[in-house]
């Protein structure tokens, strides 16, 4: 991956973010919470700058962020599509609504479009159970979707 | 307070708010504003109902009238005829579907008439963000009664008699638990709640704490007082935002009325609550890994002993408890531990609640005795399987679970029996399974589930099942061989005995439980190349039957992948090449001129 040149204010964001944890090694899932809610993901030029606020090896701090699936190293689409494959969902049918979403959309599970308009991740239950299968594109739930519905779904973020 | 004549009480559950719930609420409070009624009308948005099949739902009170499936186009019928005129929206009430009888008032369903409401109790009936109205409900008096009347002691003795174990999966006695971290010497200790609920499919914990949030609050400030602890952290996962907004309201509420902080109700007890986020790893439900996760490590479980009740969060003496555990406590206080320990069977006491989903009738939140059959269950209170098909199997336990046939059908649920049955408790979720699910790829959609949360940390899990995976894989794609059945259960076994947390010990437990109940299943796959339920579409084929297609062409112009071709009013075929089995064809043609091989 190509290296990024933070920029200065961003810089300044994460170390005040660690700063109001007193900077704190025990702290630091609550700051990638923070930082991530901020930036959008955590790169490892991020990673770099928590890893010297709170004193303690970038490794480690890499280590926890690759072991949590909710902290992301890569930038999401400006629609995150997220298909809930809890076990509610599975057997109604959720990994064809995810099969039409990644041959409509080009991608795999965990990428972005080229446009950097939309992209795919699974979430294991969001406990609309009663609504299987759940589709969230970002705040907004869709629930019983079928394979047949994604096309819809899709057009509706496709010219905003 | 406003002494309301009718109060609107419409749910705010997860579900039920992605179908609209809020602006039905607001639309409700415009119309009832704008009519002159505000004073006399409340609408209050509560808790989970339970009856998330049939959400949104909004009651009305004092006349218990139960609507289901509310849009928020409905609300202007329900103002004007229900609140204004007395009538009722007939065509918004729950009908019977065994006699097509509508049923106006909740307790009359069958999906409610089993069911005993402990840890549910205020969900659906309190304004969560709302502590007055848990204090209405006798919220802490059990804190305020244990503080001034009772020693640790006879509290802990209490506790210890109802028989309440451990609701988020290993049953321990939750007594026991308390005691033995009470009688750990050392100046500084915590009580944790453990709501990182991560089985998929089950949601009881979510909806306690965003329907209910008070009575966990109050529930551990009593474990602090019975442990000797004044600081307690709740671990919850980041992906229940509602549940957090709902818990920071009640701990902020709370502490506003001397209920939590220091010098609680002039007792000289002090206990402070506060958040810790979970980030998604499904292994931080076994207490040490979520320990360390709270720390801000890798949510790698360690051996035990150490049990947290002697060296846990910062190695001091820590009591983790799940949701459910602690929401029960209150109730046990208040009524006393033998009015619950008549409640359910010898071994398992009291209530246990269940995320009823999957292929069933009413999907949702329930709450039944110890010792209630699943036959009761699923087709009493779920209103049994969907679109009339035949029963196959219920998953209990999650991944770590199992599954159990029809054979199953009449055994009363408890800890126990659900052990023998080779199937677990767990945290509560029930999945029901249909004719048209696959069991093999029940079990590979599990083995998916736990390679990806295998933390890595022991080989027999981070190894062990990748290649259970992969054999099951290879059995969903038409190319096992007959000796892989025999390979899975051995390395089943292997795994179940060598890898070092439970996580790792349960997670060949779906394919056992399968094996075990269905291998003529597994034996089709391998040995007939066939999926009976033909859900393996590595083994399905589509094809048209040329003296049945009539070239309507409505397949054609359906098919996603232009795999069909053919002239009008001639037979199509489908390039099996292209073809990518979604079944779609199918279930377009109206002659009945595809088969599905």
């Amino acid at each position: 991956m190509p290296k990024i040149k933070l920029a200065e204010n961003t810089v300044q964001l994460i170390k005040d973010i660690c700063k109001e944890f007193e900077n704190k090694e025990s702290e630091l899932i609550n700051v990638l919470h923070q930082v991530q809610s901020k930036l959008g993901y955590l790169p490892a030029e991020v990673q770099e700058v928590i890893a010297k606020e709170l004193k303690t090896s970038v490794a480690k701090v890499y280590g926890v962020v690759t072991f949590y699936s909710f902290f992301t190293m890569i930038p999401q689409g400006e629609n995150p599509i997220s298909i809930c494959m809890g076990t509610a969902c599975y057997v109604r049918g959720s990994e064809q609504v995810l099969n039409e979403f990644k041959r409509q959309l080009k991608v795999e599970v965990g990428e972005s479009t080229e446009d950097g308009k939309f992209s795919i991740n699974c979430l294991r239950c969001v406990g609309a159970c009663g609504l299987a299968p759940v589709v969230t594109v970002g705040e907004k739930v869709y629930g019983r979707v079928a394979p047949t519905d994604v096309k819809k779904i899709i057009a509706e973020y496709r010219n905003h | 307070m406003t002494d309301y004549k009718m109060h609107l009480l419409i749910c705010g559950g997860t579900g039920c708010k992605a179908s609209e719930s809020d602006e039905i609420k607001k639309r409700l409070n415009q119309l009832i504003h704008d009519l002159g009624l505000a004073d006399e009308v409340q609408v209050v948005l509560t808790g989970c109902f339970g009856f998330c099949e049939k959400g949104p739902i909004v009651k009305v009170l004092p006349d218990n009238t139960f609507y289901v499936q509310v849009t928020p186009n409905d609300v202007v019928e329900i103002v004007e005829e229900h609140i204004v005129k007395g009538r009722l929206v007939k065509r918004l009430l729950y009908t019977d579907p065994t006699n097509d009888e509508q049923i106006s008032d909740s307790k009359g369903m069958d999906f409610y008439k089993k069911q005993i409401r402990i840890a549910l109790k205020n969900c659906g009936f309190i304004n969560p963000e709302n502590i007055d109205e848990y204090i209405a409900r006798d919220g802490y008096q059990a804190l305020g009664k244990c503080l001034s009347e009772r020693t640790p002691e006879e509290v802990i003795k209490e506790v210890k008699d109802s028989g309440l174990r451990g609701r988020g999966g290993g049953g321990f006695p939750t007594g026991l638990k308390w005691e033995i971290t009470k009688n750990v010497e050392n100046d500084q200790k915590y009580v944790v709640c453990n709501a990182d609920e991560g089985d998929p499919g089950a949601f009881m914990d979510r909806s306690i704490l965003e329907g209910d949030p008070h009575s966990v609050l109050e529930a551990m400030a009593i474990c602090g007082y019975c442990i000797g602890a004044d600081k307690g952290l709740v671990y919850i996962r980041a992906e229940y935002p509602l549940a957090i907004q709902r818990l920071k309201i009640a701990i902020k509420q709370a502490e506003e009325y001397g209920l939590i902080g220091d010098d609680i109700l002039g007792t000289g007890f002090n206990f402070h609550i506060e958040l810790r986020y979970g980030a998604g790893a499904f292994v931080c439900g076994e207490e040490t890994a979520l320990i360390h996760s709270m720390e801000g490590l890798r949510g790698e479980p360690t051996f035990k002993p150490p049990f947290p009740s002697v060296s846990g969060y910062m190695g001091k003496p820590t009591n983790v408890n799940n949701v459910e555990t602690f929401a029960n406590i209150p109730v046990i206080l208040n009524k006393g531990a033998e009015w619950f320990s008549k409640i359910g069977t010898e071994k398992s006491k009291g209530t246990k609640v269940f995320a009823l989903a999957g292929k069933i009738n009413n999907v949702g939140l329930i709450e039944v005795p110890m010792g209630t059959t699943l036959r009761e269950v699923i087709y009493d209170i779920g209103g049994g399987i969907k679109d009339g098909k035949e029963f196959k199997a219920v998953q209990t336990g999650g991944p770590s679970g199992g599954c159990l046939t029809k054979d199953f059908l009449d055994l009363p649920i408890d800890y126990d029996n659900l052990l023998a049955s080779g199937s677990m408790m767990g945290s509560g979720g029930m999945i029901v399974m249909d004719e048209n699910d696959c069991m093999v790829s029940i079990a590979k959609f599990y083995l998916d589930f736990t390679l990806e949360e295998s933390c890595g940390k022991c080989t027999p899990c981070r190894v062990g099942n990748k290649r259970l995976y992969e054999l099951l894989d290879k059995i969903t794609q038409g190319k096992g061989e007959e000796q892989d059945i025999e390979k899975l259960k051995e390395l089943s076994v292997v795994i179940k005995d060598t890898a070092l947390c439970g996580l790792g010990q349960t997670s060949p437990n779906p394919v056992l439980s399968t094996i075990k109940n269905f291998e003529d299943e597994y034996k089709a796959h391998v040995l007939d190349g066939k999926c009976p339920a033909g859900q393996c579409k590595s083994l399905l084929r589509y094809d048209i039957v040329e003296d049945l297609c009539t070239g309507c062409t409505l397949c054609f112009r359906n098919c996603p992948v232009g795999a069909i071709s053919g002239e009008r009013r001639q037979p199509h075929y489908i390039d099996q090449t292209l073809c990518i089995k979604c079944g779609v064809c199918y279930e377009k043609c109206k002659f009945n001129a595809i088969t599905l091989t």
